[in-house]
């Protein structure tokens, strides 16, 4: 069985239609870029599957597991295995970051049936995980996010992955504002996540991610929908050639 | 035209009564007998405020307050032993404890160790002995016609009298704990602090009014140089109306933090003059309200003297159909210069009936001064509730953990460690019974 199902999914903000059936299966291990131009539904499709507020699905499905996760909770999709690295990671001013991770991560093994993680299992797993990151501790003494710059906050969203082990990663631009040097910290520690246990939906603007973290296959989205399907190549393809045919052919 | 004559409600009938009736047996004579009478002639001539009352628009205590509870008799032995487990919230800490049952003062359950520099006695004594501090202060440390601090200057029964003598540094908070039983009673209790120059001490004030009508004032006087931490905890069940009466000296520092949690009906009035220069003060405080409770902050902040530093801060979350007030007042004096002040205050709304009436004044004579004031009502952040759930965590927690930032923030202002974390601990307490 696939680990992600999405079938003719169609889905509006505020009365306007994004999703405009789209379809798109994730396999178990697959790591799958999803590219398109700009409106085209990349970041909806991330946030309809994580749940968010405002979202509303008008039709299709989402399987996860074969299992129907629309009527879900944001927090009940986590505890399943599914994670969004934000685009824009917001700030959640005093909430410790320490706090935060060990809150998330216990609620997520809580609501699986496992016991909490101890403290000196748990300051060891963040320790392992922000040194690999390059995340000072300082950093998690802070509030959330509070005064990080553009790289630091996509750094943290890659280590409560690594923490948090989701089946379903998925990360939207996370590429976007980073410089080169923050690029390959990024994409190391995306690349050390990857396993035949964990998929990724890698949302990006442009090729430059995927020469970091290289897709198994790449999605063109256009107009809400997945309008062409193929492997890492495709990518190069749109560098070179741009999205104005896509564009024109799903109009 | 013949005159108006404005009829008079149950409550105020049976305060006139009260008086009457136990004018003749209230503590003190001479000057104390003089003060009382005079604060019950402005009670007399204005009644209980209502709405139509500025300063008591949102509290409307004529109608908030329908009849008046048989005054408190003192504590019998059953009522005593109810109280042993009163101030646990603060059971972490080294605190002397100076216990007050149905309004009146427990010496067996208090905490009279000897301490060099520090003197205490309880009020209703005083009273009736005469002495020196309470003829000097009471009824003297900031002058106002509020006619709930006139009706417990009329009535005022027992409380705590402290003074910590010049330059003595107390190390343990001082903690009057007023403890009230279910029975329906009216209480009216004074307390007097007087610290003198370079002393320093913290104060916890902690109520629980229980069922009854509490009517409580402490006055503050903070010499020079000295430093006053005051800590006021609060829970009532039916009717709960303080009022802080501040002055505070040259080179000093003054902190409140006013803690309301599980309040019927409460209001915190705050009177603070700063009567020296230099001065540094904060008036904060973090109010959680949910049912239909109503509490209300309101401060009269006096810069009467320049070069002095305010900071006014209150956080209120409220639940359910709960009503929070703030209404905060800070007058700059004319020759007040170089007044620094500056009020925040915050409402999270929980729910679409929860309503937050805030009333910011800066009425400033100065010409050369920084002052500023803020008010925001709203609900939590979808935004931030949402990134906190996508990690798993539910919405309940969500929002506990968002509410907590909201508060800890002005929590955290609160100088003592300890009482800093019977505060948070006490408000977890709250988001976690929360449904």
């Amino acid at each position: 069985m696939s680990l992600l199902e999405i079938k003719n999914l169609h889905a509006e903000v505020e009365g306007k239609k994004i999703l405009n059936g789209l379809t798109l299966t994730i396999e178990k291990g697959q790591v799958a870029a999803i590219m398109g131009p700009n409106g085209s539904g990349k970041s909806t499709l991330a946030y309809v599957l994580s749940g968010k507020p405002g979202y509303e699905v008008t039709d299709g499905e989402i399987l996860l597991d074969g299992e129907s996760i629309l009527e879900m909770e944001p927090d009940e999709r986590a505890a399943k295995g599914v994670f969004l690295a934000f685009q824009y990671p917001v700030e959640v001013p005093g909430v410790a970051t320490m706090t935060f991770l060990r809150t998330a991560l216990n609620a997520q093994r809580k609501t699986r049936g496992e016991g909490e993680l101890s403290t000196p299992e748990f300051m060891k797993l963040v320790r392992e995980t922000s040194g690999h990151l390059g995340i000072a501790q300082e950093m998690l003494r802070r509030p959330v996010n509070v005064g990080f710059s553009g790289g630091e906050k996509k750094r943290n969203e890659i280590m409560q992955m690594a923490i948090l082990q989701p089946r379903l990663a998925v990360l939207d631009e996370t590429d976007s504002g980073l410089d080169i040097d923050a690029l390959k910290i990024v994409a190391d520690g995306v690349n050390r996540l990857r396993s035949p246990e964990r998929s990724m939906i890698v949302i990006t603007h442009y090729q430059r991610l995927l020469n970091y973290i290289v897709p198994d296959v790449v999605h063109v989205m256009a107009k809400g929908r997945v309008v062409k399907s193929g492997g890492k190549e495709l990518a190069l393809a749109l560098e070179a050639e741009g999205y104005a045919q896509y564009v024109g052919e799903a109009a | 035209m013949a005159d108006v004559t404005p009829i008079k409600t149950a409550a105020e009938q049976a305060l006139a009564a009260a008086f009457g009736a136990a004018r003749a047996t209230l503590p003190g004579q001479g000057a104390v007998v003089a003060l009382r009478e005079d604060a019950f002639r402005t009670f007399e001539a204005r009644g209980l405020p209502h709405r139509r009352v500025e300063e008591w628009k949102y509290t409307d205590l004529r109608a908030l307050m329908r009849d008046l509870y048989p005054l408190a008799a003192p504590p019998d032995a059953a009522a005593k032993a109810r109280a042993q487990e009163a101030g646990r919230a603060l059971a972490g800490v080294d605190c002397r404890r100076l216990v007050f049952v149905d309004g009146s003062f427990v010496p067996e359950l208090s905490d009279l160790a000897p301490e060099a520099g520090v003197t205490i006695g309880s009020m209703a004594e005083r009273l009736a002995k005469g002495d020196a501090l309470v003829a000097g202060h009471v009824g003297k440390t900031f002058a106002t016609d509020d006619v709930a601090v006139a009706l417990n200057t009329a009535l005022m029964g027992d409380g705590a009298v402290i003074r910590v003598a010049a330059g003595t540094a107390v190390k343990r908070p001082i903690h009057l704990v007023f403890v009230s039983g279910d029975k329906p009673s009216a209480l009216f209790v004074r307390s007097l602090v007087v610290v003198e120059k370079g002393a320093r001490v913290t104060i916890v004030d902690e109520h629980d009014s229980g069922g009854s009508q509490e009517n409580a004032a402490i006055e503050l006087v903070v010499g020079d140089e000295a430093e006053v931490d005051y800590v006021k905890l609060t829970k009532a069940r039916a009717l709960h109306v303080a009022s802080l009466l501040v002055t505070v000296g040259t080179r000093a520092r003054f902190n409140s933090f006013a803690f309301t949690r599980d309040g019927a009906v409460v209001r915190n009035q705050n009177f603070v003059r700063f009567a020296g220069e230099h001065t540094e003060g904060g008036i904060r405080g973090v109010n959680l309200l949910r049912g239909n409770e109503h509490v209300d902050t309101t401060l009269l902040i006096d810069h009467a003297k320049g070069h002095c530093q305010s900071r006014e801060q209150f956080r209120t979350v409220l639940d359910d159909d709960s009503h929070g007030v703030f209404q905060g007042k800070i007058v700059v004096e004319p020759h007040a210069q170089k007044t620094d002040a500056k009020m925040m205050t915050r409402a999270l709304l929980l729910t679409d009936r929860a309503e937050a009436d805030s009333k910011p004044e800066l009425e400033i004579f100065a010409d050369d001064v920084v002052c500023g004031h803020g008010a925001t009502a709203g609900a939590l952040d979808p935004g931030l509730k949402f990134y906190l759930m996508s990690r798993g965590i539910s919405e309940h927690e969500a929002e506990a953990l968002l509410i907590q930032a909201f508060i800890g923030e002005t929590v955290e202002e609160i100088g003592h460690e300890g009482i800093r974390e019977a505060v948070m601990n006490a408000a977890i307490e709250w988001l976690g019974a929360r449904k």
